[in-house]
C-alpha cells in the first residue's frame, strides 16, 4: 500500500448534500472493468439455457418486420417509397433500441436494490452498461439490416442513399440513445418513491412507439401535425435515420435543434434527479 | 504513528416512519418549498430520539443524532448496542449505501464492507464468472483478480465447480466461494457486520481469522457485534450506541462494562418485600433475595462466583424445613435443581443460601424459582420467576473457540492431556 504523505488528504468525503450536477465521471473510469463485466452479463446471462442462443437478437426483429408487413400492407399504410421488409426491419430495430434503453434503465433502481443496499460503487454504472449493450446488440442488429439493405439496394432503385450525411448516423443514434437513457434513468428515480410509474412504463412505451414514425412514414401526416410529430426526439430521429440510409424520410435542421434540445433538457433533469436519488433511495426504496 | 483514517462530524441520519404514502407529497412538497425560499429544511427541527419501544409523537425519528467519531489507522473498533440502537445504519452510511441527513465524516484509502456475500452473484453465469462480476463490485480492478483467482479458487474448495453456473451450488458452496472473494480483497478499511451470526463454525473461523489478518496489516475494521466475545477478543476499540446516540467510546474493557451494566441493570439482583401480599401466609414470608457476584463487581461473568442468598421469616415451628430452587433457562425449561437439606426449625428470620462456583453458568440468561418445603414435599410457599440474571462471556483468548457455547451450562473441568506414545 502506498502511503500517503500528506495527512489532510481525503479519499472519501461525503456531506448530505451536494451540488445539483456532481456526476462522478471519474469514478465511473474507475469502475470500468465494473462496467464492461455488467455489459457481458447483460449480453450473456440472458441467453443461458438457451439453444439458439444469440440467434434469438435476428429471430425478434425478423418475425415482427415479417407480421408488419403482413397486416399493415394489408392496411394499404405507406411506407415513403421504401421497400416496406426494409422499412419495418429499420424502424423495429433503432425502435427496440431506443426501448430497451428505457426501459432498462428504468429499473436501474430497483432491480438493484438489494446489490446497491450492500455494496457501494457508483450507481450510474448501471445505466451505463445498459447503454453499452444496448449499443452492442444494436451493432449486432444493424449486420441483418445491412444485409437486407444491400440486397434491396442492388434488386431496386428505391433507395438513394445520402452519402454526405452518413456521418451523422452514429451522432443521431447517440441522440436517440441519449433520449431513452435519459428518460429511464428520470423514471428510475421517480419510482424509487412512488411506484405509480410503473405502471406507467409499461404501456407508455407502447403509445410512444405509435407516435414515433415507426410503424409509419412521418409524411403520413402535414402541416402543423408533421411539425409536432417530427418535435418528438423519437419520430425526427427514425426520420432521420430514413433519410440518410433510403433518401426518403421528413426532416429538417429546424427539427434536429429541437430535438437536441428536448433531448438536453430532459438529460439535465433527469441527471438532477438521479444525484438526488442515488444518495437515500435506500431509505425510500 | 498511527493517523485517522476515518473521521466523522456530527453526523445524523433521519428516517421517516410508516408507510411512504400520500403524506409525503405533502411534506416533500413543504420541504421543497423552504428551500426554494433558501430556509432550513423544516423536518430537521423536529424528530425524536430513537426508542422503539416508546410511541412517539412525531413521525420522524433520528435513528442517528450526533456522532462524532474517529478512527485511527490500524485500529479494530467494535460498535455495540441493543437491537435497533442504529449501529447498522451507521456502518451503512460508511460503506456509502445510504447517505447522512446531517454532517458529514471522511475516509481515507479504499473501503469494503462485509455486510453480506455473495452480493450480486448471478445464478445464471458460472462460478468463475461471478468471481469476476462480485470481484468488481466490490472495487476490484479485473486485473486484481485475476491475479488472485487461483488463490480465490482454492480457498473456496469448489474447484471442480467453477464453470458450472452458481444456481447448481449447494448452499455451502455458494457461501464459500462468495466468502473466498470477499476474503481476497484488499482494502485499507474493512467494515464487517453480524457476519458472525450466520454460517457454519468454520465460516466463522475464516471471518474472524480474516479480521485478525486485516487488522495485523495495519488495516482498519469497523466490526458490529452482538458476541460480546468475538468484539472483546478482537477489538482495540468499542463505541457503544444507544437510541442512535455514541454513549461512549474507549477502551474495550471499559466499553463493554458500561454496556454490559446499563442493559442488565433491568434485571435487579436484590430486592426486598414489604409488602404484605408478596409471598406471604400463615407460615411463612419472603423477605429478600439478592444475587451478589463473589468478586465484588455489579455484572456476572462465566468465571464470577455469585451467591444467591434468601431472607425469610418463619412463623410457625417446622419439624423439617428446606429451601431448594429451580433454575430455568429463558423458555422456562429447567436446567438443574439444588435443594438444601431439611432441618428442625423454630420461629424466627432465616437466610438460606448457596453459592454457584465460578466457571459452572454458561453465558445466558437464567431465571430461578425458589421454592420453601416443608415435611420432604408440602410446599409452603414458592416464588415462582424470581429472579432473572443474565451471565455474561469474558474475553477468550486467542486461538480459542470463538463461536457460541452450547449446552445449559459450561463448567470448567480439569483436563489432563498425556504423551501416551509407547
Amino acid at each position: 500500500m502506498k502511503r500517503r504523505e500528506n495527512n489532510d488528504y481525503w479519499d472519501i468525503v461525503v456531506k448530505p448534500k451536494t451540488t445539483l450536477f456532481q456526476l462522478n465521471l471519474k469514478e465511473v473510469w474507475n469502475y470500468r472493468d465494473l462496467v464492461m463485466l455488467m455489459v457481458k452479463r447483460d449480453l450473456t446471462a440472458v441467453y443461458k439455457q438457451t439453444i439458439l442462443g444469440p440467434l434469438w437478437m435476428f429471430i425478434q426483429p425478423i418475425f415482427i418486420t415479417l407480421i408488419y408487413t403482413f397486416t399493415f400492407g394489408q392496411a394499404n399504410l405507406t411506407t415513403d417509397g421504401i421497400p416496406p421488409i426494409l422499412f419495418y426491419l429499420c424502424g423495429q430495430t433503432f425502435w427496440t433500441y431506443f426501448a430497451d434503453s428505457l426501459t432498462k434503465t428504468s429499473t436501474t433502481f430497483i432491480a438493484n436494490a438489494s446489490v446497491f443496499g450492500k455494496v457501494y460503487f457508483p450507481r450510474l454504472v448501471m445505466p451505463v452498461s445498459v447503454v453499452i449493450s444496448n449499443l452492442m446488440k444494436l451493432g449486432i442488429q444493424v449486420t441483418l439490416l445491412t444485409v437486407i439493405y444491400v440486397y434491396y439496394y442492388i434488386t431496386t432503385s428505391q433507395l438513394q442513399p445520402q452519402w454526405v450525411f452518413f456521418i451523422f448516423l452514429p451522432f443521431i443514434i447517440i441522440l436517440l440513445g441519449t433520449f431513452g437513457l435519459s428518460l429511464g434513468i428520470f423514471l428510475s428515480s421517480v419510482t424509487t418513491k412512488y411506484r405509480d410509474f410503473n405502471f406507467l412504463i409499461t404501456f407508455a412505451v407502447q403509445l410512444i412507439m405509435f407516435l414515433s414514425s415507426v410503424v409509419f412514414p412521418a409524411s403520413m401526416f402535414s402541416g402543423t401535425k408533421q411539425f409536432i410529430l417530427l418535435c418528438n426526439p423519437v419520430a425526427g430521429c427514425m426520420e432521420a435515420i430514413k433519410f440518410i440510409i433510403c433518401g426518403h424520410g421528413t426532416y429538417s435542421l429546424t427539427h434536429l435543434i429541437i430535438n437536441i434540445g428536448i433531448t438536453a433538457i430532459t438529460l439535465l433533469l433527469s441527471v438532477i434527479m438521479f444525484n438526488k436519488t442515488e444518495k437515500s433511495f435506500m431509505d425510500t426504496v | 504513528m498511527s493517523q485517522p483514517v476515518i473521521e466523522i462530524n456530527n453526523l445524523g441520519k433521519q428516517y421517516r416512519l410508516g408507510q411512504v404514502g400520500t403524506t409525503t407529497i405533502a411534506d416533500d412538497f413543504k420541504r421543497w418549498w423552504h428551500t426554494v425560499r433558501g430556509k432550513e429544511d423544516p423536518f430537521l427541527k423536529v424528530g425524536e430520539e430513537n426508542d422503539r419501544s416508546i410511541k412517539g409523537e412525531s413521525n420522524y425519528v433520528w435513528a442517528l443524532k450526533d456522532i462524532n467519531l474517529s478512527v485511527n489507522q490500524g485500529e479494530v473498533l467494535g460498535i455495540i448496542g441493543n437491537n435497533g440502537a442504529g449501529k447498522s445504519t451507521l456502518l451503512k452510511i460508511l460503506s456509502r449505501t445510504t447517505s447522512p441527513t446531517l454532517g458529514e465524516y471522511k475516509i481515507k484509502g479504499r473501503v469494503a464492507s462485509l455486510l453480506e456475500v455473495g452480493t450480486g452473484f448471478h445464478p445464471d453465469l458460472t462460478g468463475r464468472e461471478n468471481v469476476f462480476l462480485n470481484g468488481a463490485i466490490l472495487g476490484m480492478t479485473k486485473a486484481e483478480i485475476r491475479r488472485s483467482f487461483d488463490e480465490i479458487v482454492a480457498f473456496s474448495g469448489v474447484e471442480r465447480y467453477i464453470d458450472t453456473p452458481v444456481k447448481r451450488y449447494s448452499s455451502g458452496m455458494y457461501v464459500r466461494l462468495a466468502f473466498a472473494v470477499a476474503a481476497h480483497l484488499e482494502p485499507e478499511i474493512l467494515i464487517v457486520d453480524e457476519v458472525l451470526a450466520v454460517g457454519d463454525l468454520d465460516f466463522q473461523k475464516k471471518c474472524l481469522g480474516k479480521m485478525k489478518d486485516v487488522s495485523s496489516e495495519g488495516r482498519t475494521v469497523l466490526f458490529v457485534s452482538h458476541n460480546l466475545a468475538a468484539v472483546k477478543s478482537l477489538c482495540t476499540k468499542v463505541a457503544f450506541i444507544e437510541k442512535g446516540k455514541l454513549f461512549d467510546v474507549g477502551p474495550t474493557d471499559r466499553i463493554v462494562n458500561t454496556y454490559l451494566s446499563r442493559h442488565l441493570a433491568q434485571s435487579s439482583l436484590k430486592r426486598k418485600f414489604e409488602e404484605q401480599d408478596d409471598y406471604d401466609n400463615d407460615e411463612f414470608k419472603l423477605l429478600e433475595y439478592e444475587v451478589q457476584p463473589l468478586d465484588g463487581s455489579e455484572n456476572i461473568f462465566v468465571n464470577t462466583a455469585i451467591r444467591i442468598n434468601f431472607k425469610f421469616r418463619l412463623k410457625k415451628e417446622m419439624a423439617s424445613f428446606y429451601t431448594g430452587v429451580h433454575v430455568n433457562n429463558l423458555y422456562e425449561e429447567c436446567m438443574f435443581i439444588t435443594t438444601a437439606s431439611p432441618t428442625a426449625l423454630s420461629e424466627g428470620i432465616y437466610t438460606a443460601g448457596f453459592t454457584i462456583p465460578a466457571n459452572f453458568l454458561n453465558d445466558k440468561t437464567y431465571i430461578i424459582d425458589a421454592y420453601f418445603v416443608k415435611n420432604s414435599n408440602d410446599i409452603v410457599s414458592v416464588a415462582k420467576k424470581l429472579i432473572k440474571f443474565e451471565v455474561s462471556d469474558t474475553q477468550r483468548v486467542e486461538g480459542q473457540f470463538m463461536g457460541e457455547y452450547i449446552g445449559a451450562v459450561r463448567p470448567k473441568f480439569e483436563w489432563q492431556l498425556n504423551n501416551t506414545n509407547q
